[in-house]
């Protein structure tokens, strides 16, 4: 599928492209920025997709690759998944999609809010209606929200059930090395709301500790003056799902590291022994544990015997993975058994590292908490929650 | 509803089907129809044959086939221009439809259609629209004006299009304001002169500042660019700006961040005031970091940038190490920046624990990356001198797991350390002997034998090695064979008895193989030692200038040029957009001056012995020999040599060419005092424009020095005093190196000259055209401007005489696009006097050769700015006057001047 905004460039432009495609082991090995005789190349890859946009002329990369993963975060909000068979399903409303969201290389409206009220999302009751009644899916009247001074909210908004639920995600991305202490550790850090609130409701969040914040990036709704000033968070918030702020604790502080792994691995032996338990988890249970082992090459497969969860080994990939589910204190999750390798293989030196994957609910584990939600502007009184999660980022032990 | 059903028909006849369709009553069947041919489009194939089908469902209430209409015309018209006229009334019709948004959709259609005839009628409906009430009109239609310039730039000019945008500038409605500073922005980047159409003034920059708080993500960004494209007069506004813009550093699109960061860093060069710098130094730090937990092509772009950050203020990010650490699930170009920025932030402070990862990056699984982190390891040894112990350890470690690619990557940086530290790590060579076998790659191998040269009086079976080494030498790879002679020369010279066989065997082995460089340097060797061994001595085993730890920096000049560019394309690729002007016309892959070198790469290490032994100053024979190489004549007239030239030959050809280089040298050496061309004086400012003050001059270059030489005339009615005068930043740097030094009062028709010596250290940026100068002349009556051209010969200094073998190895790397070529009319010179002319201003011949009846000239120029210029001249004898000019260089940019200025010194 090819959209074009100035000149129409040939499709032969992406030779470039698959030919550097050729070129690289793993997908995500593709370089980000390609340049070829007369144009530039920049690709994102998600979805298992790659989206390239051609710039003629120097542009900020970033801006690029932004609006691009912004094309894609629409596509998944419009579609509930974006993927090859989704995007040909719904080419139309898609290049209808790119057309408001850019021109002549300057995006336009990149908010689902207001691309959502020129260009109404697909549903199967409005196809039925709109085929009986022959009215289209395009909007004919301005989205009142984009020329305002919010232009990612839209008037009018109306619900029976005013709720604002607010989730604290944290990601502990850590390494560990051999000998379980930590090399680097640090915490990315959201806060992801669904708001169905009716009106302008202004809102504001306080924080038990908002000292913990010093590295935040904020959604543009946020009144930054008054966060500067008194470290609360004040908005006008959008319609519908949105990250509010994320924010990032450096690897200048100490970072509670909630879980360990106690293991033993010896190609030469064929054997592998690993024993799973928490670590600072202030008393919360640790879920959805899994390990993710790469081995290397000369591993054929391994024969293990799990405590408990599942495991498999993938001979192609070569990967072990392990679902371990939840840690139990009194009784740790332990996998061992042996490991056979290719006959007559050299002797492997390297150590693999290891993913660790797990989520602990009710926890963020910098201690944020969020003290007091207030709304203003708006006479009813809404539904608040506020959930913690803390899930493992990119968690690795080094064996 | 599922749009894919449009994917399907693949029957016969389709384009005829769908024309059926489109002609068809039903509104319904209509519009099917159309998303049918906008599907066939957009999987690339040809539907035009029915534009005027689709054209006809064009007037119609219905918004979405509007839009698809639209789309199509967009994809189309281009092919169908005449058709496309007739969408005209349509367009202007809905243009003044009372619904903004199809007054919006008609203006930005019409915009995309980039047909000459078009535009045309675009301009009224767009006037209109500039002024219209609605701010969604509005802001298309700046957008428009930025597409029409893209089109037809004269009609922009002439509408006063410009100065409406401008006044856009100052709405009240900030997406107005963020789409005309885009469209504006775009337009200064393609105005043909190089001179922005409009320039912000502090004015602007506030109004700029209040939008940039209230507009969206996209429209800050183009904001911010344009703020980095502005230069502060004072500190204190620098510091304001500041100030103003840091909260953008929160902001959740990296792309906000990113710009933000570049006004800072650019501003933080005008800025003084420690204590202020030192904050902003603290602010810097966490977005950057931040940056690193995104998404791996941001991540990427990131990284790039933060290479320069480092290079430029490395403490930023001094404490931050850490963020730099490897994931082993990291795609690999985002390890490769990850390490390289490591190396450059490692330091006495933190070598342990970057040691301890390069180590356990030395275990991993993709060889690539091992062999660069191992690299990278012997990188830390050289730049940080008291971890050098721990290094050795490290590698000797790495060693001992006895992987075949990590212990010849070792060895490869182990010669690096040698070098930097001569006779202290001697211990290491029993354990790098040991390994010996395991050494299969080029560059391993002759690492190996220069450590078995350089220390061959500490290895006793130094002669066993290397005889060992010589046994496949016919076979090896030429770098290798390279190594090996140098390295049995060595031994020779530092145990002459015991290896007088093994330095004879070598020698006749050298000297008989096909490659030019190799038996040449046999020869050489040859002829050294059996003339003078005292002399062999100090050339091959001279001292050897010490490597330093970071040959990786870029030159201070380009890291400065390339900070502006932060976020930009340039900043990715390191290199300055002017290596890649206009974007669309000329990129390609950095060019290898611009390449982060590998410390002391085994190029290096050639490039060292050779110039051991070639130019130390042992004797004139040497260097007179080398000069003249084979290869050069290969390189002019490769038909000359057989391929299977004999030695005789190939002596043949030395002497030959010998001859023919003495001419060129001699003649240059009995050069008569210099006079250089001299442009005359045109006028630049003409006093109607300026009160009554005229000024008309030239550039001249004298003693190695810029001057430019103005004679300032009086023509107002009243005296002239207060004489100051600054220049705006240019491609070369020209700055005036001292005030103006006219007299006190000018008084009535009173002209005066004055002589203004020049230095080209000021700020650089880029000009168009390249040598484009604006000045700022200030007097008591106020301040004018006026724009002058320096000729470039005056950027062409004395040193700009090229090595020959430099010469010849530069001519060959720069590939085909680096070459611009000219004519030159009507020269009625021999060419003895075009040379005499040319070297006069600096324009040096390196080598002459008379080729079927025309002579051809090999000419080097060093321009100010330290880029070397290499052109050929060939003069025609049969239509005497006529000769080409080609000419190589890093950047063919500068071509067009030069060329000019070949013209201007031969025709004077």
């Amino acid at each position: 599928m090819e959209k074009h905004w100035k000149s129409v460039i040939s499709r032969s432009v992406c030779d470039y492209f698959f030919e550097e495609q050729k070129k690289i082991t793993s997908p995500i090995d593709m370089p980000p920025v390609l340049a070829t005789p007369h144009h530039y190349l920049i690709t994102i890859f998600r979805c298992n997709m790659y989206f390239v946009a051609v710039c003629t002329t120097e542009v900020p990369p970033l801006f690029v690759i932004e609006f691009l993963h912004r094309v894609v975060d629409i596509f998944e909000d419009y579609f509930g998944e974006c993927s090859e068979t989704i995007i040909k399903e719904h080419y139309v409303i898609i290049f209808e999609l790119l057309d408001e969201m850019l021109d002549n290389g300057f995006p336009l409206a990149t908010e689902s809010n207001i691309l959502k009220e020129l260009i109404k999302p697909p549903n199967i009751l409005r196809t039925i209606a709109n085929t009986v009644t022959g009215k289209s899916n395009v909007s004919c009247t301005l989205p009142s929200g984009q020329l305002s001074n919010i232009p990612w909210r839209r008037s009018g908004v109306k619900y029976a059930n005013n709720e604002a639920y607010f989730d604290v995600i944290e990601e502990v991305d850590a390494i560990i090395d051999k000998s379980g202490s930590t090399v680097s550790a640090e915490i990315q850090g959201y806060v992801d709301c669904c708001i169905k609130l009716s009106g302008m409701p202004d809102l504001t969040m306080t924080f038990v500790n908002p000292r913990i914040l010093d590295d935040v990036s904020f959604h543009p709704c946020v009144r930054f003056k008054r966060w500067e000033s008194e470290k609360v968070l004040s908005f006008i918030p959008p319609d519908g799902n949105f990250r509010l702020i994320s924010y990032h604790i450096s690897s200048q502080s100490i970072v509670a590291i909630p879980i360990y792994l106690k293991h033993f691995i010896s190609f030469r032996e064929g054997r592998l022994d690993i024993t799973v338990g928490p670590k600072q988890t202030m008393g919360r249970q640790v879920e959805n544990v899994s390990v993710e082992v790469p081995m290397p090459k000369a591993v054929l497969n391994c024969t293990l015997v799990p405590s408990q969860g599942k495991y498999s080994y993938d001979p192609v990939s070569k990967v072990l993975q392990w679902d371990v589910g939840k840690i139990d204190p009194t009784k740790l999750p332990n996998i061992k058994g042996s490991i056979s390798l290719q006959a007559g293989s050299a002797p492997i030196e390297s150590n693999p590292a290891v993913n660790v994957n797990f989520t602990i609910n009710q926890m963020a584990v910098s201690g944020l908490k969020v003290s007091r939600l207030d709304m203003y502007g708006e006479k009813y009184r809404p539904f608040k929650g506020v959930k913690y999660i803390t899930k493992a980022g990119k968690f690795q032990i080094r064996l | 509803m599922s749009d894919s059903k449009y994917f399907v028909t693949t029957k016969k006849g389709e384009v005829f089907e769908l024309r059926e369709e489109l002609n068809s009553d039903k509104k319904e069947k209509k519009r099917d129809a159309v998303k049918k041919v906008i599907a066939a489009m957009t999987v690339g194939k040809d539907v035009s044959p029915l534009f005027p089908h689709v054209l006809n469902c064009m007037q119609t209430d219905n918004l979405e086939l509007k839009k698809l209409v639209y789309l199509y015309l967009m994809n189309y018209a281009k092919t169908q221009p005449d058709m496309a006229i007739m969408a005209i009334n349509t367009f202007v019709k809905d243009s003044e439809d009372l619904n903004p948004l199809i007054r919006a959709l008609a203006i930005r259609t019409m915009g995309c259609i980039r047909v000459d005839k078009i535009s045309e009628y675009l301009c009224e409906p767009l006037r209109k629209c500039l002024k219209d009430n609605d701010p969604y009109v509005k802001k298309t239609a700046a957008v428009c004006v930025a597409k029409l310039y893209d089109i037809n730039p004269e009609l922009v000019a002439d509408q006063g299009f410009l100065d409406q945008l401008k006044d856009l500038l100052s709405d009240s409605n900030q997406m107005v304001v963020s789409n005309a500073v885009a469209a504006l922005s775009e337009i200064n980047e393609s105005s043909p002169n190089g001179i922005p159409l409009v320039t912000m003034d502090a004015t602007a920059i506030n109004k700029l500042l209040i939008a940039l708080n209230e507009c969206v993500e996209w429209g800050q960004v183009f904001i911010l660019d344009s703020l980095s494209n502005y230069n502060p007069q004072n500190e204190l506004e620098a510091q304001s700006i500041c100030e103003r813009i840091i909260p953008r550093l929160a902001h959740a699109n990296a792309a906000v961040k990113l710009s933000t960061v570049k006004v800072l860093m650019k501003y933080m060069e005008i800025i003084t005031d420690q204590e202020f710098l030192s904050a902003l130094t603290r602010k810097l730090t966490p977005p950057l970091v931040t940056l690193l937990s995104s998404e791996p092509e941001l991540q990427y772009v990131a990284l790039r940038n933060i290479n320069l950050i480092v290079q430029k203020r490395p403490d930023i990010l001094n404490n931050e190490i850490r963020a730099f650490f490897i994931n082993y699930n990291d795609p690999i170009y985002i390890k490769l920046e990850k390490l390289e920025i490591m190396i450059r932030l490692a330091s006495k402070a933190n070598i342990s624990q970057v040691l301890s990862e390069l180590r356990e990056y030395g275990r991993e699984v993709d060889v690539d990356f091992v062999r660069k982190a191992v690299r990278a390891i012997g990188r830390c040894a050289i730049k940080v001198e008291e971890s050098s112990d721990r290094c050795v350890t490290t590698l000797l470690d790495l060693i001992k797991t006895k992987v075949n690619y990590v212990v010849q990557e070792a060895v490869i940086v182990i010669k690096d350390i040698f070098r930097k530290y001569p006779n202290k790590y001697e211990a290491i060579i029993s354990v790098l002997c040991d390994n010996l076998d395991t050494l299969d790659e080029p560059e391993a191998r002759a690492s190996m034998i220069w450590i078995i040269g350089e220390y061959a009086d500490r290895i006793d079976n130094a002669g066993e090695l290397l005889e060992e080494f010589l046994e496949g030498f016919a076979d090896d790879n030429i770098q290798v064979q390279l190594q090996l002679l140098t390295a049995i020369v060595k031994l020779f010279l530092k145990r002459p008895i015991e290896s007088h066989d093994l330095v004879q065997k070598v020698l006749s082995l050298a000297t008989q193989t096909d490659n030019p460089d190799l038996r040449d340097r046999g020869f050489i060797y040859w002829r050294l030692l059996s003339a003078d061994p005292v002399a062999a001595k100090e050339v091959v085993l001279g001292e050897k200038p010490l490597i330093s730890g970071e040959t990786d920096l870029l030159e201070p000049t380009l890291l400065d040029e390339l900070i502006c560019h932060i976020s930009s394309l340039a900043s990715v690729y390191h290199k300055p957009p002017r290596a890649f002007i206009e974007g669309a016309s000329e990129l390609r892959k950095p060019v290898a001056t611009l390449i982060p070198r590998d410390v002391a790469s085994l190029e290096d290490l050639e490039d060292d012995s050779s110039s051991d032994t070639s130019q130390e100053n042992t004797g004139s024979v040497v260097g007179d020999l080398l000069g003249v190489d084979i290869d050069s004549s290969a390189a002019i007239s490769p038909q000359l040599i057989p391929s299977s030239a004999s030695i005789e030959v190939g002596i043949d050809l030395l002497c030959g060419g010998l001859e023919e280089f003495d001419v060129g040298d001699a003649d240059a050496s009995s050069s008569p005092p210099r006079t250089s061309y001299v442009a005359p004086k045109t006028l630049w400012l003409p006093a109607e424009r300026s009160k009554g003050l005229e000024i008309s001059g030239t550039f001249i270059r004298k003693d190695g020095q810029i001057f430019m030489e103005m004679t300032v005339t009086n023509c107002s009615s009243e005296p002239l005093s207060g004489f100051a005068i600054q220049f705006n930043k240019n491609s070369f740097g020209v700055i005036p190196a001292h005030p103006l030094q006219l007299p006190n009062v000018l008084t009535l028709n009173q002209s005066s000259d004055v002589s203004l010596l020049l230095s080209s250290e000021g700020p650089v940026q880029k000009m168009e055209p390249l040598n484009n100068l604006q000045v700022a002349i200030k007097n008591n009556i106020g301040i004018f401007y006026f724009a002058c051209l320096i000729p470039i010969h005056v950027f062409f200094t004395e040193d700009g005489q090229m090595d020959r073998r430099l010469f010849l190895s530069t001519w060959k790397e720069l590939p085909p696009q680096n070459e611009a070529q000219y004519s030159l009319e009507n020269i009625n010179y021999d060419s003895e006097t075009i040379v005499h002319k040319l070297e006069q201003n600096n324009i040096f011949t390196i080598s002459r050769q008379e080729v079927e009846g025309q002579t051809v000239f090999y000419q080097s120029i060093k321009l100010a700015n330290k880029l070397w210029i290499l052109t050929e001249v060939k003069v025609l004898p049969v239509e005497r006057g006529d000769c080409t000019l080609s000419l190589k260089s890093v950047t063919v940019d500068v071509a067009s001047c030069v060329y000019q200025a070949y013209k201007n010194i031969l025709e004077s």
